[in-house]
């Protein structure tokens, strides 16, 4: 048995649809079974709020006594983009004030779509090359939000169906738009509303597709295709989204600053999930511990960071992860709280039948990946121009070995390895020869090398490990394996051949 | 309760913490301190029924006694209830209540500063001293 999204729609006229949020939907499944529930429960809604980066909204201005191409337009001072005819622009989200540096940020995009939304007067400053139809160039004035002919949310990205989370295995601090990691894995950050997702209740798009009507901001919108980085085969799915600004309600849309990183929107999103059959019954009492991310290092500096671990939304949410057998607090960045609202609020509105389901005209395709960028000027990798056979010492050995291997190789590195595979224990250099000498320890190099290496991987890029040597004020890293076993070796020497390009074609 | 002692420059080599804390017999918590042109600033945390005691001790030795209201102030306006401030917080203030509604124990704050840095929305701030 099964119903049809037109069939939900009469019963919400009538006044006499079933709706139940995401978060109710598992018990009640749990409780009276799935044949029962699909047949019960008209319409499951879901909620998130969170920060969603890729978002963004045209604005019309409507044409100036003199005319003017706006070419360069300001609001605030954030850069909106304008390139598209005359007194349109896009404000996006990330975009900072003129003004505002990474270390310093105060006003962005985000801040101008909040302000416009709230009501608030914003300076809008534009200015052009002047052409015989739009003879200004420049133009100052005070706008609000009701002198706009239109101001229309269009998000390429929101809603992810679920985000991996953050750590940090450095040591020191870091800030990342994932919020401020403490360094040697202190704690951990997660955003998404798990249990709540849109999209992690509907996994195989079977109701959210283009022209699904949507909550946004507090108004009511649309689903209007997969979103950008769309990867919905491997369950990270996003959505494009559009809504009306002049509609939104300030509560479900704020401006937020993430500390070394910039400016983000806060935006509360809401689908509701019709239930029109077993199937989909069953997707909508997904609960937090089906949902499953990576901890991801942020500290380190490419884009497929390490995976510290996989955990659940159940074992997020439960304040404390064990990461290398230490309890490490978590902390959402979405506020779920306000998620709970969003699908609250939405249930209320069908039940009082203030929204009608959209049928969605397309849907969305469930083989999606995204790629990374193709990148022309590539970077080497530490493996491409590291020393392949380095001198290696026993931590057994002598110093007076390691001092003839120096002199043998004119190295003033070596690294210390103990066992078959040479697994890294430690590294000696020329100083810590002299120091042996002066100290008369002349029989172990296990007792004067340096214990804490600094080292690197084969596939990292130059760059990274370069900025590493530098920031360590060393001159010299062991390469290692997965396994901590020696590959190779950099020197700061190798870097600098690059710029004389005898190692690199 | 946190105080911040304010040591003139002529009694930064002297042994002013050890002496009132053995006199005192007071165990404190020493929070922060810094040297600068102006003498020696500590902020330390004590049991609030030592204050008199602790001050009598301090200011005996030419030291002067502030009461420190060092705690975060949260702008429920901007506040969301994300929670972002929950885990980077030492002396865990914050936490979530069965509705995770965010609340905060203002009396375990140490003034750190790290959660008005990861707060998303500006609402948490420290009041300034120096």
């Amino acid at each position: 048995m099964s119903k049809t999204i037109a069939e939900i729609n009469e019963k919400i006229k009538r006044g006499d649809a079933c709706v139940v949020t995401a978060e109710e939907m598992p018990d009640i499944v749990d409780r009276i079974g799935l044949g029962r529930a699909a047949r019960e429960v008209d319409v499951v809604t879901t909620g998130t709020f969170g920060a969603m980066c890729s978002s963004g909204a045209f604005l019309n201005f409507g044409h100036s006594e003199i005319p003017i191409r706006m070419a360069k337009t300001y609001l605030n001072k954030v850069e909106a983009y304008s390139g598209v005819a005359a007194v349109d622009a896009y404000i996006g989200a990330t975009q900072l004030a003129r003004d505002n540096t990474v270390d310093d940020i105060r006003y962005g995009g985000a801040n101008v779509i909040e302000d416009l939304i709230c009501g608030r007067t914003i300076e809008l400053k534009a200015e052009s090359y002047g052409t015989d139809c739009y003879p200004l160039k420049e133009i100052t004035t005070n706008i609000t939000i009701d002198d706009l002919n239109q101001a229309v949310m269009v998000n390429p990205r929101n809603a992810y169906q679920r985000y991996d989370s953050a750590t940090n295995g450095s040591n020191k601090i870091i800030h990342t738009y994932m919020g401020e990691l403490l360094p040697d894995y202190r704690n951990v950050t997660y955003s998404g509303a798990g249990i709540l997702s849109p999209l992690s209740n509907d996994p195989e798009y079977r109701s959210i597709g283009i022209g699904t009507r949507i909550f946004i901001g507090g108004a009511q919108g649309y689903v209007i295709g997969p979103g950008t980085q769309c990867s919905s085969a491997s369950g990270f799915g996003t959505l494009m989204t559009m809504g009306d600004m002049k509609k939104m309600n300030p509560e479900y849309v704020n401006a937020a600053a993430f500390t070394g990183y910039g400016t983000s929107l806060y935006l509360g999103i809401g689908i509701p999930i019709p239930i029109l059959d077993e199937n989909m019954a069953k997707a909508t009492s997904v609960r937090d511990s089906d949902i499953t991310v990576s901890i991801k290092d942020y500290s380190v500096k490419n884009r497929d960071r390490p995976v510290v671990k996989t955990v659940s939304y159940a074992e997020l949410k439960s304040g404390f992860v064990e990461i290398y057998n230490h309890s490490v607090p978590t902390s959402p960045l979405s506020s779920f709280k306000r998620a709970r609202k969003v699908a609250s609020e939405l249930k209320r509105w069908i039940l009082e039948g203030d929204f009608i389901l959209g049928t969605p005209v397309e849907t969305i395709p469930q083989n999606l990946s995204a790629k990374p960028m193709k990148e022309t000027m590539k970077i080497p990798l530490v493996g491409d121009i590291m020393d392949k056979f380095p001198i290696t010492i026993e931590k057994t050995g002598s110093v007076v070995e390691a001092a003839r291997k120096m002199r043998e190789s004119s190295k003033n590195h070596i690294p210390v390895v103990f066992g078959p595979k040479n697994h890294l224990e430690g590294i000696i250099t020329s100083w810590d020869v002299s120091k042996a000498v002066s100290e008369g320890t002349l029989n172990s190099v296990e007792k004067c090398m340096t214990k804490k290496v600094i080292y690197c991987y084969p596939d990292e890029k130059i760059d990274v490990a370069a900025s590493r040597l530098s920031s360590a004020g060393i001159s010299a890293m062991p390469v290692v394996d997965s396994e901590g076993n020696v590959v190779g070796l950099i020197t700061s020497e190798d870097f600098s051949k690059l710029f004389s390009g005898r190692k690199l074609q | 309760m946190k105080l911040k002692i304010q040591i003139p420059p002529n009694k930064i080599n002297t042994t002013i913490i050890a002496e009132v804390i053995l006199e005192t017999k007071v165990i404190l918590n020493l929070i922060s301190s810094s040297i600068h042109s102006k003498g020696g600033i500590m902020i330390i945390e004590i049991p609030d029924n030592m204050f008199d005691i602790v001050k009598a001790g301090f200011t005996s030795r030419g030291a002067s006694v502030i009461p420190l209201d060092v705690s975060i102030k949260r702008d429920e306006d901007e506040c969301v209830d994300c929670g972002a401030c929950i885990s980077v917080c030492p002396t865990r203030v914050f936490s979530f209540d069965e509705n995770w509604e965010l609340q905060a124990d203002l009396s375990k704050c140490t003034g750190c500063g790290l959660c008005t840095k990861m707060c998303p929305h500006k609402a948490l701030e420290i009041p300034e001293f120096d």
